[in-house]
């Protein structure tokens, strides 16, 4: 049974629609659900899942398309009826209710003093719209990716004549005078002022000084190819830096990004030198290096964060692989693989943070004689099947090639839970490695979405005679809605070992893995 | 380098505006912070070529279409236009000669008029006795020997059908500003009347006695007078709950106001002068007729302005809605008319409605009529709305106009000017159409009326106009 229903001039947010198919699909009987803009893309995918019509062919990006298959008519019918239900509580905007305007330049004429923009629209469309916010002296947050370079390149010069901050594309988290901007956790007011090409990279350090004691002055985020590509040629990080060295609220600088290009590091450290203010480098996964006059490097996000915390204190910094003492690291390590069986010899870390992966992959990769992911230290180590573990295996599952289609996993943790359902098929794998970040617009209760597939995959390796670790921790903080604390006690319910931050569940691994090849 | 405003936007109050994800507004309207939130659709319907066209347009650096935009909409504002005179259409109308026909809307041939303005085509003849019946009238208008022209063509607009014939008498608007004028016959009330198609003995009778009795009257009347400031009548019309194309009930009351004292200082019957002012009452869309060549005359002076994206005309002939380009000279970019969206006089249903028809949107291009709805809350009775949806009509307006009108303005929205001065450009990218208020024509000739309602244009004539606008001035 299916239904196809197409409805002309109908636009409706993309995500808004992913999560709505996701919706549909967990109705009983339902097979395929598609609720979608009538892009070329989506054209395609509705084509491939056999619900294709000449209504369908002959729709426009500005068209939705319902396209429904299950077992029977009811079923289909109370599938139809449920989209409806779930398109008008998004849809207070059309048909005769009240006027909202239709695009920057008319909104500026209905809030005339807006000083940020936040841009979160389909990548193709979002740099055209970014650049008019910028030409009306505006400040951007572009949340798209798919942004081309050229654009990015465009509108960081035109942001860099206009002094104007352009965060992005492919940025997911700022905080701006305190407010969480997209992605972000609730994190107080202080002295540090951070700048990240790093979406929860951002996130963890914030967390990081939240538990350190220390608050944040501004959250500056950049994009990822900000530093990295010699074109864009970190301007935006070196403006943002100069303008929190000229910030009397900002104490200490801390930069976070993938390392530099080569010949962009230069006129980035000189900036930092300019700065006048002690400044936290990370550089996630480069060599670490000595500081230098009012320079400090770090070693990992956690690190970046205590480091400013310190140097905002005056007080010197002093770093430890783990809070816990050795004697608990120790027992911790004895009690996670005595009941592991001789064939559990790999780690697969499963992640909805991009840097988040990064820094667990840096960590690992080298302890664990090689780390198979996405993005590798060594190119040897791309992983082959990105939907197929081999080997010790790190993936980001927020990479677009598992999101065509589906909504990002810090908003849905299916993409997540299903491959945990594959991973605990595979009786060589030894540890499960995750993250759990929190905050505003993430899920709203990451940790207990899991629960279910991690309990299970548990028992599935106490089936097989053997024992599956789970280490994972938590990006959040006390303020944050979904709580930390309330996230780690659910995590650690089914036997999760939750450290401090992603860089010590990363070490504890190592740890695992090295009384492993003891055993 | 630059960065001033960073440190200024440290120190300032965050307020948002939020193009996408909802969700990213509403965590910060919970925490206190102002947002707005933007109805984004993709631009120019998502499709990649026209977005191409933009991007042509835009990287022609040496063109400077807002200012072109802004010099048209000056002159639409600086327009002054005046009541001046009521003269015949064959003595005042440039070029107007017995076998000339004008017609509202884009040029159309005989045989592909729709009904209304057939039947129009057919009493006009009538009329000039050129045809004695509607058999001669229809073989006389397929012969050839009779040419037909659009009414914008000769500075002159029509309601409706808009036909105008040689001893038809009109009203004369002088832009006084720019010394041009416009032309437009006398309305004829509603019903069964000429600009709807209907040529009955009742229709052409009442031509006459308008012409015999009715226009040299208020000529004399206007004469003695002395010119009339439509300008200032309009904007009065919009304080007092017209907006000047389909409700102009105030505008004739404040004409009558005008008219009638000079009226009765002639030396003619009071049978005669009250039977005048007795259908100028009975009849709210007399002002019609004089808010149309007051729209005109003062859109003229925004004609061919280089590079100009403005739209200068929009008119339909019952066939076709055709647009002018103030910066690509006379041509029009033409699409199929549509059926109007509205409520049906007793007895008629949208079965027999005929497509859009009238010069009449000449209002909504100089900022008035549907632009301006909000001031005419009781209009939205038509398409079955509250008033609330009256201001959103005209709220959506402003996202494809250039200016605020300085003297029209809209009591329920603080006094803001109305939306004034359409871009083809924000048209064309927005999606939002011109709100249009119109009536409705029977889809027979000879019927008239049958209902009123709201009108959305064919998208297709926009992006026409806008491919041909960036092929003469893109990149």
């Amino acid at each position: 049974m299916k239904r196809i229903i197409v409805r002309k001039d109908s636009y409706y947010d993309s995500v808004v629609l992913m999560s709505i198919s996701a919706e549909i699909k967990k109705i009983d009987g339902v097979g395929e659900a598609v609720v979608a803009m009538g892009t070329e893309v989506n054209l395609t995918l509705i084509k491939d899942m056999g619900l294709d019509s000449d209504e369908v062919r002959a729709a426009g990006p500005n068209d939705l398309i319902i396209a429904l298959e299950g077992e029977s008519e009811e079923v289909v019918s109370s599938a139809e009826t449920k989209v409806n239900e779930l398109l008008r509580k998004k849809s207070s905007a059309d048909g005769q209710a009240a006027y909202r305007p239709t695009g920057v330049e008319s909104a500026v004429k209905i809030m005339p003093d807006a000083n940020l923009v936040i841009i979160s629209l389909p990548g193709q469309y979002a740099g055209r719209e970014a650049r008019k916010a910028l030409q009306a002296d505006r400040h951007v947050m572009l949340f798209s990716d798919n942004v081309p370079i050229e654009t990015e390149i465009e509108l960081k010069k035109l942001a860099q004549e206009r002094g104007l901050l352009m965060m992005g594309p492919d940025c997911g988290t700022a905080m701006i005078n305190g407010m969480p901007i997209c992605f972000a956790n609730v994190v107080r007011r202080g002295e540090i002022g951070l700048v990240s090409a790093a979406g929860t990279g951002l996130q963890e350090v914030a967390c990081s000084i939240e538990k350190a004691g220390g608050g944040v002055s501004q959250g500056i985020g950049t994009g990822g190819r900000d530093l990295k590509n010699e074109r864009v040629g970190g301007t935006m990080v070196r403006m943002a830096v100069e303008a929190l060295a000229q910030d009397p609220e900002t104490k200490v600088i801390a930069v976070i990004s993938k390392p530099p290009a080569k010949a962009v590091i230069p006129s980035v450290m000189d900036t930092l030198k300019a700065a006048g203010k002690p400044c936290v480098v990370h550089f996630i996964g480069a060599e670490s290096a000595a500081g230098e006059g009012n320079i400090h490097y770090a070693t990992s996000l956690e690190e970046t964060a205590r480091m400013a915390v310190a140097l905002s204190r005056g007080e010197r910094y002093t770093g430890q692989e783990f809070d816990m003492p050795e004697e608990e690291i120790a027992a911790l390590v004895e009690r996670e693989t005595a009941g592991m069986a001789p064939q559990q010899q790999f780690v697969r870390g499963l992640f909805a943070g991009g840097t988040l992966t990064d820094e667990a992959v840096f960590a690992l990769h080298e302890p664990l004689g090689g780390v198979y992911s996405l993005d590798p230290v060594d190119p040897a180590f791309e992983l082959r099947d990105p939907h197929r573990s081999q080997g010790h295996t790190i993936v980001d599952l927020g990479e677009d090639v598992f999101t065509v289609g589906r909504p990002h996993p810090m908003i849905d943790a299916s993409i997540r839970t299903e491959r945990i359902e594959q991973e605990m098929e595979d009786p060589e794998v030894a540890v499960l490695l995750i993250d759990c970040v929190i905050g505003y617009s993430s899920h709203p209760d990451p940790a207990g979405a899991m629960l279910g597939v991690l309990q299970a995959a548990k028992s599935r390796a106490r089936e097989r005679g053997g024992y599956l670790a789970v280490v994972g921790s938590v990006t959040g903080t006390e303020g944050d809605s979904q709580n930390i604390h309330d996230q780690r006690r659910k995590l650690e319910s089914v036997g999760c070992v939750v450290m401090p931050s992603n860089y010590q569940a990363a070490k504890l691994v190592e740890r695992i893995m090295a009384r492993r090849a003891s055993q | 380098m630059k960065t001033d405003k960073i440190t200024e936007l440290f120190k300032q109050e965050l307020k948002v505006i939020n193009m996408g994800l909802e969700t990213f507004a509403d965590n910060l309207a919970e925490l206190g912070v102002q947002t707005q939130q933007v109805d984004w659709k993709p631009p120019a319907g998502g499709d990649a070529g026209l977005l191409e066209l933009f991007d042509r347009l835009e990287a022609n650096t040496e063109l400077d279409i807002d200012a072109a935009n802004a010099e048209a909409v000056s002159r639409i504002m600086q327009a002054k236009p005046t009541l001046v005179d009521i003269g015949i259409a064959a003595d005042v109308v440039p070029g107007m000669h017995k076998k000339l026909i004008l017609h509202a809307g884009p040029p159309v041939a005989w045989k592909n008029m729709a009904g209304p303005l057939r039947g129009a085509v057919i009493g006009g003849l009538i009329y000039e006795g050129l045809a004695g019946d509607a058999g001669e009238a229809e073989e006389l208008a397929a012969s050839g020997e009779i040419t037909f022209d659009p009414c914008h063509h000769h500075d002159a607009v029509g309601p409706m059908a808009g036909v105008v014939t040689a001893s038809m008498p009109v009203w004369v608007v002088e832009n006084t500003t720019f010394g041009n004028k416009a032309y437009c016959t006398l309305n004829e009330g509603l019903g069964k009347v000429l600009r709807y198609g209907a040529y009955s003995e009742e229709v052409i009778n009442r031509l006459n006695w308008m012409a015999e009795d009715l226009a040299p009257t208020l000529r004399k009347a206007l004469h003695l007078r002395g010119p009339v400031d439509i300008k200032n009548i309009v904007a009065q019309m919009l304080q007092m709950g017209d907006e000047g194309h389909n409700r102009l009930r105030a505008g004739t009351s404040l004409m009558i106001r005008e008219l009638a004292p000079y009226l009765v200082m002639l030396d003619e019957p009071k049978e005669k002068l009250s039977r005048i002012l007795a259908f100028m009452h009975e009849n709210d869309h007399f002002t019609l007729n004089i808010t149309m060549p007051a729209s005109k005359s003062s859109v003229d002076p925004a004609r061919d302005i280089d590079g100009s994206s403005l739209i200068v005309a929009m008119a339909r002939n019952g066939t076709e809605f055709g647009i002018r380009v103030s910066g690509l000279g006379d041509r029009w970019f033409t699409g199929p008319a549509s059926v109007v969206d509205g409520l049906y006089l007793p007895g008629f249903s949208a079965a027999d409605a005929a497509r859009d028809i009238g010069d009449s949107v000449i209002t909504e291009t100089t900022g008035i009529g549907g632009f301006a709805m909000a001031a005419a809350p009781a209009i939205v009775k038509f398409v079955g709305g509250t008033p609330q949806d009256a201001i959103t009509f005209t709220r959506r307006m402003y996202d494809i106009t250039v200016a605020e009108n300085d003297t029209y303005q809209i009591p329920a929205m603080d006094f803001r000017g109305t939306p004034t001065g359409i871009d083809l450009r924000k048209v064309v990218e927005t999606g939002t159409l011109p709100a249009i208020n119109t009536g409705i024509a029977h889809k027979d000739p000879g019927v008239g009326m049958v209902g009123a309602g709201l009108v959305r244009p064919p998208e297709n004539c926009f992006r026409e106009a806008f491919e041909a606008f960036v092929e003469r001035y893109g990149a």
